[in-house]
């Protein structure tokens, strides 16, 4: 038997518990099965990182993507990296949740370690972090608790490009030309107009030229971006990131327009 | 139960954000406005101007809803117009500021709409009128708006002070704005800005590549899991 | 070993009536009765050293390494039981990988040796259990600068500007003693650790004692077969713990060749 009035499914009872005197955390808890409600896992992203844009070129795998950490509209972070080298082969570019992104760093550079320290001269390529990541994200998403992220991986090894995409769903494809976030809307004619069936023939230039257009046009469109980002290169001759670049903007034009229809002063 | 029917209220609505401010001088009063117009976080507008005129020395800043906003507006220059055809004479700030605290309180259910008043008249000189979302009418020496006034709130009560003339003025309206746009991702763009004075209204514009620059983080804050000790190790050790 | 025989030596749970534990004192023999691991602390790096006797023509060259990497700026090289060895440097890269996903930075060897000795010390306590037949030299460069230690088998663990374990260590500790340590590059200790082992191909056992001290020898008179195996972690390898390249690992050896056969003249 229940002593406790209060825990007889009731709303305290005036006549019978007049001075509340059972005191809310001495109260014995009813049964209740700890799974009747289910475990509830992360549902959106908090931190969070907009676009991030990839495309092959002649000479490898050129990746770019802004500095800034968003907590819903605010700019929060203005100098976050969200391209990170893993090994001495691949980049990997991050959009959606920063906390979640910085736990796969973690992941990716335990991996990184393991191989290490096995020194039999075979070390991880693109290919298999991307590998490694698509797993990751499936089976996570697979507990209904994903990585919030949309996440491109781009490397050089062996001669060959890589350049693929893997999100939260754990959904993947590759492409010689990928963007996440607004720059799958923004960036992806632009890009594709200019790389896919010429990866061979794009020079470093024009792939440098062709995603600071992208990310100025990003920056213009998307209210979550800033005008600062990095790039990414992977050649043979390795891993190489800029600090914070950004993008010579039009605005003059702006000058002489008035209201919204007929206003003129 | 008593519990509070969700469905009854009203859904959000599409919020476009904004950063709006006016502040009075011993002249008159200075405006200014980003011109970034958002439909979710899509840029719609990049060159948005939220300056609107309602008289010859009355303007209202914008924010909220562009379509809200600018049918209120557009009924407000309407009353106006036919207010000084009536009166012979133009309306006072005043006359404006109730007209639109009117129109935003009586439909507060449909409206979304956060408007600030402000200009010259012949009563009381230069003045500010704040209405905020839902109606309500205050005036104030300087008022700030939209989504991105929340981030600088600190920075104008730090920094106002009463007596300024045109240029200092100007130049807290400037420096405001701009704070506000690099911290609000709903706000960006250029800056606007009207100085509505006895004489006149003076338009000014800041383009978005040349905006008054404040702190901006570090270069590039890298992560260090990859980093190794090398450089300390000359000095760390002796025999 | 007056106790032997006495029956006060079958486990590591029973004491002798001197208060010794044999079976700690047997795992020491086997680390006495391997080839010579030496550890150099200098200004700025680490070098690690290993006589690795082959036993068989037969063996794949370079084969059964007994230097291993705990992390990227770790390495843990082992005298003694090979076996035991790789045990314990995966129990090492356990704790390792433990702190770096705890504190997000690369872990000290001093917080990993801490540990690792607790480990190694809970083997001298169970009679269900043996004592690791290690001695182990691990050796970094990390926050605090070049770090050298070794683990003994009964847990207990010292830090060295010089180390050196196995059979040869008596000499080989002489000659480090001669060194200044503090002065040397990590290059240069490479050249040092070399000449250490000098050449015992090209020159008898005894001949090398009477013409020079400098060289470490195996007190086996048989010209047996050994492997030179060296590991270093200083600026030039970027703070990571990697093999001695094997132009470096050539001069080395040339070099102590050379001064061997100044002295035979």
């Amino acid at each position: 038997m229940d002593h406790f009035p209060t825990n007889w499914g009731k709303p305290r009872d005036e006549a019978v518990d007049v001075y509340s005197t059972y005191p809310l955390h001495s109260r014995p808890r009813n049964q209740v099965d700890t799974f009747a409600e289910g475990v509830q896992h992360t549902q959106q992203p908090i931190v969070t990182g907009t676009s991030v844009l990839a495309i092959k070129y002649k000479d490898g795998v050129m990746m770019a993507a802004d500095t800034l950490a968003s907590y819903g509209s605010l700019a929060r972070f203005k100098d976050i990296s969200r391209l990170h080298p893993v090994g001495d082969y691949t980049v990997i570019g991050a959009g959606g949740d920063m906390s979640d992104f910085q736990h796969i760093q973690g992941i990716l550079d335990d991996l990184i370690v393991e191989e290490f320290n096995e020194a039999d001269g075979n070390a991880l390529g693109p290919s298999e972090i991307f590998e490694v990541m698509s797993q990751v994200m499936y089976a996570r998403r697979s507990k209904f608790n994903p990585l919030w992220n949309s996440l491109l991986i781009g490397g050089f090894k062996d001669g060959k490009s890589f350049l693929a995409y893997v999100d939260l769903l754990g959904t993947t494809y590759q492409s010689p030309s990928i963007a996440t976030g607004y720059g799958a809307y923004i960036a992806i004619p632009l890009l594709r107009k200019v790389v896919d069936g010429r990866e061979k023939d794009v020079t470093e230039e024009q792939a440098r030229h062709i995603l600071e257009e992208c990310m100025k046009v990003l920056y213009y469109r998307d209210a979550r971006s800033l005008n600062k980002y990095q790039i990414a290169k992977i050649t043979k001759d390795g891993i190489e990131i800029t600090d914070g670049l950004s993008s010579k903007t039009e605005w003059a034009f702006a000058e002489s327009i008035r209201g919204y229809g007929a206003q003129n002063q | 139960m008593n519990t509070v029917d969700m469905q009854q209220l009203k859904a959000g609505e599409v919020n476009l954000g904004t950063s709006i401010m006016a502040v009075q001088f011993d002249k008159g009063v200075v405006i200014g406005a980003d011109s970034r117009t958002t439909t979710g976080s899509y840029i719609a507008n990049r060159v948005t101007d939220k300056l609107t005129h309602v008289h010859d020395r009355v303007y209202c800043c914008r924010s909220g809803s562009a379509a809200d906003t600018q049918a209120v507006a557009d009924i407000v220059h309407y009353y106006l117009q036919m207010y000084s055809q009536q009166y012979g004479a133009p309306p006072s700030v005043h006359t404006a500021a109730t007209l639109f605290e009117k129109l935003c309180y009586e439909n507060k259910d449909q409206l979304l709409a956060g408007i600030i008043v402000a200009g010259w008249d012949r009563e009381v000189g230069p003045s500010v009128y704040n209405i905020p979302v839902g109606g309500g009418l205050f005036r104030q020496p300087w008022a700030i708006g939209g989504s991105g006034s929340t981030y600088v709130y600190g920075y104008c009560d730090a920094t106002y002070q009463e007596g300024w003339g045109k240029d200092e003025t100007v130049n807290f309206v400037k420096n405001t704005l701009a704070l506000a746009m690099s911290r609000d991702g709903s706000s960006g763009g250029v800056i606007r800005l009207a100085v509505i004075t006895e004489d006149g209204v003076e338009r000014l514009f800041i383009p978005g590549n040349e905006l008054p620059r404040f702190w901006e983080g570090k270069e590039v804050l890298g992560q260090d899991m990859n980093k190794t000790f090398t450089h300390l190790a000359q000095m760390e050790i002796e025999a | 070993m007056t106790s032997i025989g006495t029956g006060y030596d079958l486990s590591a749970s029973t004491y002798s009536p001197d208060g010794r534990i044999f079976q700690v004192e047997y795992a020491g023999k086997a680390v006495e009765n391997s080839g010579t691991v030496i550890g150099l602390r200098v200004k700025d790096g680490i070098v690690l050293a290993v006589e690795k006797l082959v036993h068989s023509k037969l063996l794949v060259p370079e084969a059964n390494k007994r230097i291993q990497s705990i992390d990227r700026h770790i390495g843990m090289a082992t005298a003694g039981l090979l076996a035991d060895g790789r045990h314990l440097a995966s129990r090492a890269r356990d704790e390792a990988q433990n702190l770096r996903d705890r504190f997000k930075e690369p872990p000290t060897l001093k917080a990993i040796t801490d540990r690792l000795s607790l480990y190694v010390q809970a083997y001298t306590l169970y009679s269900s259990v043996r004592p690791f037949g290690i001695s182990s030299i691990l050796g970094t460069v990390d926050k605090t600068g070049p770090v050298l230690y070794v683990v003994e088998p009964s847990g207990i663990f010292y830090g060295y500007h010089g180390a050196a374990i196995g059979k040869g260590r008596q000499i080989a500790k002489t000659e480090l003693e001669k060194l200044k340590l503090a002065d040397l590059t990590t290059r240069e200790a490479v050249i040092e650790a070399a000449r250490m082992y000098g050449v015992r191909s090209h020159i008898s056992r005894l001949k090398f004692l009477l013409l020079t001290r400098i060289y470490l020898v195996h007190e086996d008179v048989k010209d047996k077969e050994f492997e030179l195996e060296m590991s270093w972690i200083g600026p030039e390898t970027q703070g990571r713990h990697l093999s001695v390249p094997k132009e470096l690992k050539d001069e080395a050896e040339k070099k102590a060749r050379e001064s061997v056969e100044q002295f035979d003249d």
